[in-house]
């Protein structure tokens, strides 16, 4: 905070970002529900518990491998009531447009947005239009807030993590970040490498429905799965250790990580969500995710640990241990 | 060979060389890597905690983002401040310290800055803004001196005028043979830099043996490729032999890349170069040569800079050399940290200090 300027890196999900979130928003506007800073807060009204959430969303390319900025939009929403073990109700939507938008875009996007709602089972009650100056915005911002109604019986929060307990992920990482980024810099890709985005509240009631004790949910989008799992090792005051080689990456996705510099486990997903369980539920779980379209290459990638709190741990493909730190700044393509 | 048998055959392959590397070696040694690819990939597999404790692994000045001067960056800031010049740059140039401030500031501060995937994309924004000067920074060591060379010749080609280069290229050899010299720098054999070596070929290399007796192996970048780079520098170190072997054969030929050196020969000239932490090594750099200097932003639009850098206790110097690690300069992992890097090392993520921080050596307990 002390060169006075928002930088690219505050908004990378990675270290700055967390400090942006801690020297100037909780100071602000913090408060018990607030503090627990999961992807949506779990709050009572009336006679029930339900789950509210909001997200922007201000991809570019606004139209990419499999989907668009309206699909993520929704889906991203979505994903974060159903990872506070919520169904997912009704939705609003904001949109932010740059004059000269073609309205054949907006029309595309609405479309994208209307048939992502109908698969999500969530509908969109209310909204705003803005429309700003040429250069005030970059096409077209969406917001996007949810609420939705928590599962009876459940309880997810990352104090519920205890060691021994299995970490599940419900398939390929890295698969939206290289739509996207192929899409920035037009690399052609083979066929199977698009966008994952997807609703997975189907996933996660079939999964809440038949295993109420996971213990954690969490959508590893910004940041990829080393920042949702040292969030949740932090939180959760255990360590994580994986196994690199039970983690499913695509040969499409590792060749280009390779080519830029990236590592797969710090590239944002949009439709894979992680989960935490005991042992002896994981053989169930699994079963259950493995029926479901969005959960068919659910695994156990890693264990938690009572040793190294706080600390992500990877046992390597050759047999070495390494430390998965939370990511610093975005990523960024090396020189050579 | 389904996935599980190949990743178990890795691990076993992993194994077998560790034992051979430890039969080989009957005194302590210290192998250098010189590719900041390699150290990080050294990190990634956790290679350096499977090795027994008398393989001693040190980097060297292999990060061209590291050993990029405070100079160079201070007119990349002056020039990207001035109004009519867009500034086209790699990413990780953003985070680096001139004497007093960084390309990520000015950008926030209002600067044209843009990041560029390829050099090339630089000659689109020319041709998008006829109005204005672009200047690419043109960074990095023998790979990515021949794609700046080649945009070059495309501009010259395309006929473009507002299109130029800000050069800081580096040569690897040169500052290997410096180190060398170095009395405080011991090493017993170098991992030589795959990617560099694509475009050099193992020939430029060829003084490591013949006037020094210290043997090289070009390595690849896959976790066996650099263990069995490491085996067969141990059993040269056994054999008391000294070699320059290519370990990555299947990329790497012994003449190089002829095509790419004549288009760097074509724009470029060796020049003396000050690399940040070390000072200055003779034709250790690239300056384009009197046919194309109109595309030299220097020549065209000379620029003064004033600023000295501010004296601190980093010791990157020494870190680039490989004569410390990490962990023995007083800043590391305190009052520098990736998010706030003092020294150059930690500015890049492919940077010595800044991959032992990441993998978390000298702060996590994993593994230990």
């Amino acid at each position: 905070m002390e060169n006075d300027r928002i930088t690219m890196a505050h908004g990378a999900g990675g270290q700055q970002s967390q400090e942006l979130i801690e020297r100037i928003i909780l100071p602000a506007f913090g408060n018990p529900l607030l503090n627990e800073l999961h992807d949506g807060a779990a709050v009572t009204m009336g006679n029930g518990k339900i789950a509210f959430t909001t997200d922007s969303y201000v991809v570019k390319p606004l139209f990419f491998a499999g989907g668009n900025i309206g699909k993520l939009a929704v889906c991203g929403t979505v994903n974060d009531l159903s990872m506070t073990g919520a169904v997912p109700r009704y939705l609003s939507v904001g949109l932010i447009l740059e004059e000269g938008f073609p309205i054949a875009d907006l029309k595309k996007i609405v479309a994208t947005m209307k048939s992502a709602a109908e698969e999500a089972g969530i509908y969109i009650v209310t909204g705003d239009t803005k429309v700003v100056n040429k250069g005030a915005a970059d096409g077209i911002f969406i917001n996007t807030a949810g609420i939705g109604d928590i599962i009876t019986g459940t309880n997810i929060t990352p104090k519920r993590v205890t060691p021994g307990m299995d970490v599940i992920l419900s398939g390929y990482i890295g698969d939206h970040a290289t739509a996207i980024m192929a899409g920035r810099h037009e690399l052609v890709l083979p066929e199977e490498v698009k966008t994952d985005c997807a609703p997975l509240c189907g996933l996660t009631k079939a999964m809440l429905t038949a295993v109420p004790e996971i213990a954690v949910l969490r959508d590893p989008t910004r940041g990829g799965i080393a920042a949702t799992l040292n969030e949740i090792a932090e939180q959760s005051n255990t360590g994580i250790l994986l196994d690199e080689t039970t983690i499913p990456v695509r040969p499409a996705v590792m060749g280009v990580c390779e080519i830029l510099g990236f590592d797969p486990l710090y590239l944002a997903n949009e439709g894979k969500l992680l989960a935490f369980v005991d042992h002896d539920k994981s053989e169930k779980l699994l079963d259950v995710m493995h029926a479901h379209t969005y959960g068919r290459d659910a695994c156990i990638i890693g264990t938690v640990t009572k040793e190294s709190a706080g600390q992500v741990g990877m046992r390597t493909t050759i047999g070495g241990i390494r430390v998965v730190d939370m990511p610093i700044g975005g990523q960024i393509p090396r020189i050579c | 060979m389904d996935l599980d048998a190949k990743l178990n055959e890795e691990r076993e392959m992993a194994q077998f060389l560790i034992k051979k590397i430890d039969r080989l070696i009957t005194r302590p040694v210290r192998f250098m890597e010189v590719c900041g690819t390699h150290t990080v990939a050294i990190f990634r597999a956790g290679i350096r905690q499977l090795l027994p404790e008398k393989v001693d692994l040190v980097s060297g000045p292999g990060c061209p983002v590291c050993v990029t001067p405070d100079e160079y960056m201070d007119k990349a800031i002056a020039y990207a401040q001035c109004k009519d010049i867009i500034l086209t740059t790699f990413g990780d140039m953003l985070k680096v310290p001139g004497t007093r401030s960084s390309l990520g500031e000015a950008k926030a501060a209002g600067a044209d800055i843009r990041i560029v995937y390829s050099s090339l994309e630089s000659l689109e924004v020319a041709a998008q803004h006829p109005d204005k000067k672009v200047v690419f920074l043109a960074v990095g060591f023998e790979t990515t001196a021949p794609t700046a060379a080649a945009t070059v010749l495309q501009a010259e080609a395309q006929g473009l005028k507002n299109f130029y280069v800000l050069s800081a290229h580096k040569l690897v050899p040169p500052a290997l043979r410096m180190l060398i010299n170095d009395p405080e720098v011991k090493v017993d054999g170098f991992l030589l830099p795959g990617h560099v070596c694509v475009i050099t070929g193992t020939k430029e290399f060829g003084f490591l043996t013949e006037e020094y007796h210290i043997p090289g192996v070009v390595t690849g970048f896959e976790a066996l490729d650099i263990l069995r780079s490491i085996y067969r520098l141990a059993k040269q170190v056994n054999e008391g032999a000294a070699r320059i072997e290519n370990e990555y054969g299947r990329v790497v030929r012994a003449q190089g890349n002829p095509a790419a050196w004549n288009i760097l020969r074509q724009v470029y000239e060796p020049a003396d170069a000050c690399w940040r932490g070390i000072g200055m090594i003779p034709l250790s750099g690239l300056k384009v040569n009197a046919k194309y200097r109109h595309f030299d932003i220097e020549e065209v639009l000379p620029i003064k800079t004033e600023g000295t850098a501010q004296k601190t206790a980093c010791r990157c110097g020494e870190v680039l050399r490989g004569i410390i690690k990490p962990m023995d300069c007083p800043l590391f992992g305190k009052a520098c940290v990736p998010t706030h890097a003092i020294g150059p090392c930690m500015v890049s993520v492919e940077g010595v200090c800044a991959a032992w921080y990441k993998y978390g050596s000298g702060r996590f307990t994993y593994g230990k």
